[in-house]
């Protein structure tokens, strides 16, 4: 019997196992996908919002405001990427400066530190910025953070302390019996005093399984253009045109690799997996960042992607237990700013929700930090040749593009969190991620993971099951 | 820190040959630093032939062509590193390098040649639309899988783009039991060249689909069907034109770009090619630093990258054995109507040669017609071409008389004959 059992591995999953595994509890989280962090948390614009536009009062403004406070800490303590560079929302025609007020007010009544600038002003900071800008809202609290690292070292993090992961676990079920839960995967049945439901996409199919739910998370799409780290300066902040009832926007950032990201698109879709890309729609997106920044280098677009929001009927992050029982707790409806809230949504999950079901002890042994990472083109020439000396590995760079040495492959794939597919590769430790998008090193990554994983080769996933990128040894079977 | 006086970045055709051009012509201290664990590059993977026609007058596979440049380099015992990275190059020449044996080594180099070849463009580059499943791969990294490590890369296979990989890999890939059910090529014109078209999809009855594009990746896990559709003339695909191909695995073979990003962070100057903006001496704007083969511009034949890289490295060599010239005086020479890029995108009148090659490739394919080279505005030369393609690197040779008195720029343009 499990104590608690987390339905979901994305970046709000990982952070609830995150602050549960502070406790004396046995708690074990369960993820239909191959990795932490592979749907939402892996595909949306990596930035940690201020909170200067959720409608005050609602779960998202607190949430996100407190979320961004932690940030800073949380990614000192998981040894994950982050820069607060701040962010502007960017007016372009006078009859928008009234909204600009409209949001710095708002700002003040979330608690969220916001100016309004000058067009003078924006330009001195945003020397790209369109030369017709009205104004700007600067918020200097936003930040970019690294979102496949934040999910998957929180999660690391949890499992250092005593959670147990298991991937590719897909919840088929939920039953009550007598005063705890059974759980029916495609592994078999686990029993459990509470569950919470932080499936993401499908949370409200999960939590139709224990009662019948007046909510509903319709998938909508965002399509985004990446950008290689070769055009410095583009901008310096996040930058957000005037939100709008679809949303904050296609914005214009930097991120904590130096890539720039421009997106995302806003599409209602009826496939929750639908993570496709289309013309037209990044078409759109182009045409309306380059309204924000006329002068987009998009010959460096290195990579489109999309993600799907999970966007709940309600309007507002749905954090609460279901009316049957106190002891299933529904963490539903967290699109953005989810990844920013994600921490305060964990550490307030932990805390108030399951501290009423459950008796928190506090481990003595417990500890909030991962292992360091290792970046050695971050050490000075001296210490890499200490370190190269020790570790002969990193000084051989298997990433050629985004210079990611073997060692840091190797470091990746001794951590807590398993390691399955070149992507969950990729997303730790960027090789692949530049713009040759892994054409020269990628068959470097699919023999060291068949070693790791005992495998042939033919059987390494690119990302989801069935995705093996080799089909066969040549002249064995090949027709 | 160590000192040398000739760096090579890159252990391929065109370094080995800038490292031989410059060794013959009186440099001894040399090192060439290779990422692989071999020398010769992307040849070691080309294992079909036709390399070497103009070179060695003989047809060889790529790694036969690559053994005669390392035997080359052997003979004159000119040195080199393998497995080893150049993380950074400053403006006064101090390359950074990295390797599980030496750890990090700064060196202080006298003269620098860039030969770092080139990548491919990939599905990111372009966004194909629909899904990104596993088996949306380039050529050149089938190819990689296929000939270097063995695996086949899928069994029903579409080819995106008509360069001249995607052509050798329809064929391998179908001499090793996959089925190509076609190519399919953006422009009405094919873009490898011609001997690829014929012995690479003709005579293995492989469709060829002018004017078309992938409008669509289908699959979850792996790719399961594509659909591509015709285009029109402004590249926009054309509803209703749409077919679909059950295949596991799509194959893009969208063109080549220079891997030039070590001289774009000194902030070198970048000419039309994507490459380093050279002189005829392959000089870039930061004097001491030289670039030639692929790293430069894209070229058609290995044999055009050796005869280049070998004058880059005399051109090394004369600058290191002469020092700093005096006087230079760089014209611009500019790509005109229906040109793609010329290299040198510069000519320094002031150490002209007899000849001055320039290279350079037309934007479409076209019949006709006449390349006129013109300086300050008159034109001093003219050739009539009957057939010239994008898919073929154009060479002209012009006399130092007819370039020497150059003031403002030099243009090569085409026009139709009358």
């Amino acid at each position: 019997m499990k104590d608690v059992v987390i339905i979901g591995a994305g970046a709000v999953g990982s952070f609830i196992a995150r602050s549960l595994s502070k406790f004396k509890l046995d708690v074990m989280v369960l993820e239909k996908e191959n990795d932490v962090g592979n749907v939402t948390s892996m595909s949306n614009s990596a930035i940690a919002h201020s909170g200067y536009d959720p409608v005050p009062g609602t779960k998202k403004a607190y949430f996100n405001v407190r979320g961004n406070k932690m940030m800073s800490q949380v990614c000192e303590e998981l040894d994950v990427p982050f820069e607060m560079v701040g962010s502007m929302t960017v007016a372009t025609e006078e009859s928008q400066l009234k909204l600009l007020d409209e949001l710095n007010e708002r700002s003040a009544l979330n608690g969220v530190e916001a100016r309004i600038l000058s067009p003078e002003e924006v330009k001195k900071l945003e020397p790209n910025i369109n030369p017709e800008v009205k104004g700007a809202l600067l918020c200097p609290t936003a930040g970019v953070v690294n979102p496949f690292l934040l999910t998957c070292n929180a999660m690391e993090n949890a499992c250092d302390n005593g959670v147990e992961l298991s991937l590719t676990t897909e919840v088929k079920g939920i039953k009550r019996v007598g005063d705890h839960f059974v759980i029916d995967t495609n592994k078999g049945e686990i029993e459990s005093k509470v569950v919470i439901n932080a499936a993401g996409l499908y949370s409200d199919e999960i939590a139709k399984m224990i009662e019948p739910i007046e909510w509903k998370i319709n998938p909508r799409k965002g399509e985004y253009y990446v950008l290689d780290h070769y055009a410095k300066g583009l901008v310096n902040h996040v930058l957000f045109p005037l939100p709008s009832e679809k949303g904050k926007g296609i914005l214009v950032t930097m991120t904590t690799s130096g890539n720039y990201l421009v997106g995302p698109s806003s599409e209602w879709v009826d496939d929750k997996d639908d993570v496709s890309t289309d013309t037209l729609t990044l078409r759109n997106v182009k045409s309306q960042a380059t309204t924000l920044v006329p002068s987009i280098p998009f010959n460096q677009q290195i990579r489109v992607f999309s993600g799907c929001r999970a966007t709940p009927s309600t309007h507002d992050f749905i954090i609460e237990p279901s009316k049957k029982y106190d002891t299933f707790i529904n963490v539903a409806g967290i699109e953005s700013p989810g990844l920013v809230s994600s921490p305060a949504i964990g550490e307030y999950v932990a805390n108030e929700l399951v501290g009423k079901v459950l008796k928190l002890v506090e481990k003595e042994d417990y500890s909030p930090r991962v292992r360091k990472h290792i970046r050695p083109l971050e050490l000075s020439v001296e210490d890499r040749n200490a370190l190269i000396k020790e570790h002969p590995s990193f000084g051989r760079m298997v990433c050629q593009c985004e210079k990611v040495s073997l060692g840091e492959i190797e470091d990746i794939l001794s951590r807590s969190v398993p390691i399955n597919t070149v992507v969950a590769v990729k997303k730790r430790t960027r090789a692949g991620f530049g713009k040759c998008q892994g054409g020269f090193c990628q068959p470097v990554v699919i023999n060291l993971l068949a070693e790791h994983q005992k495998v042939d080769p033919t059987k390494v996933l690119y990302s989801k099951d069935g995705s093996e990128i080799v089909k066969c040894k040549v002249n064995k079977g090949g027709n | 820190m160590k000192n040398v006086d000739l760096v090579i970045i890159g252990g391929g055709s065109a370094g080995l040959a800038a490292s031989v051009g410059a060794f013959d012509s009186g440099i001894k201290d040399i090192l060439i630093i290779e990422r692989n664990p071999f020398l010769g590059g992307i040849l070691n993977q080309c294992i079909h032939n036709g390399f070497g026609l103009s070179e060695f007058k003989e047809e060889l596979t790529g790694p036969e062509f690559a053994s005669r440049f390392e035997k080359q380099v052997e003979d004159r015992k000119i040195p080199y590193v393998l497995n080893t990275t150049v993380t950074s190059i400053t403006k006064d020449k101090v390359v950074t390098y990295t390797n599980e044996k030496e750890g990090v080594v700064e060196v202080q180099a006298k003269a620098i040649i860039m030969a770092a070849g080139c990548y491919e463009r990939n599905a990111g580059a372009i966004g194909i639309p629909g899904d990104r499943p596993a088996g949306v791969i380039t050529a050149g990294q089938a190819q990689l899988f296929l000939n270097e490590y063995g695996y086949m890369v899928g069994k029903k296979v579409f080819i995106l783009g008509s360069g001249d990989i995607g052509l050798i890999m329809a064929r391998r890939l179908t001499l090793e039991g996959a089925k190509v059910l076609g190519v399919a090529e953006l422009c009405a014109w094919s873009n490898g060249l011609n001997r690829n078209m014929v012995q690479c999809l003709y005579d293995y009855d492989i469709p060829l689909y002018l004017s078309h594009t992938v409008t669509r990746v289908i699959g979850k896990g792996r790719v399961e069907a594509i659909e591509i559709s015709q285009v029109d003339e402004r590249m926009n695909p054309i509803h209703g034109t749409e077919k679909r191909f059950d295949v596991d695995t799509l194959v893009l073979s969208i063109g080549l770009v220079p891997n030039n990003n070590l001289l774009t962070d000194l902030g070198v100057e970048v000419g039309r090619s994507r490459g380093a903006a050279v002189n005829q001496n392959y000089e870039t704007s930061i004097e001491g630093i030289f670039s030639c083969g692929n790293v430069l511009h894209v070229h058609d034949l290995v044999d055009y990258v050796v005869d280049e890289a070998r004058e880059a490295g005399r051109s090394a060599a004369r600058y290191l054995l002469e020092g700093k010239k005096e006087t230079s005086k760089n014209i611009p020479v500019n790509p005109g109507e229906g040109i793609g890029y010329v290299v040198p995108s510069k000519l320094d009148v002031l150490s002209l040669k007899e000849k001055t090659a320039f290279k350079f490739r037309v934007r479409k394919p076209s019949k006709n017609v006449f390349i006129d080279y013109i300086v300050d505005g008159v034109t001093v030369k003219s050739t009539f071409k009957p057939v010239i393609i994008p898919s073929e690197m154009e060479v002209f040779n012009l006399p130092k008389n007819l370039l020497e008195n150059a003031q403002q720029s030099i243009v090569i343009s085409m026009r139709a004959k009358e």
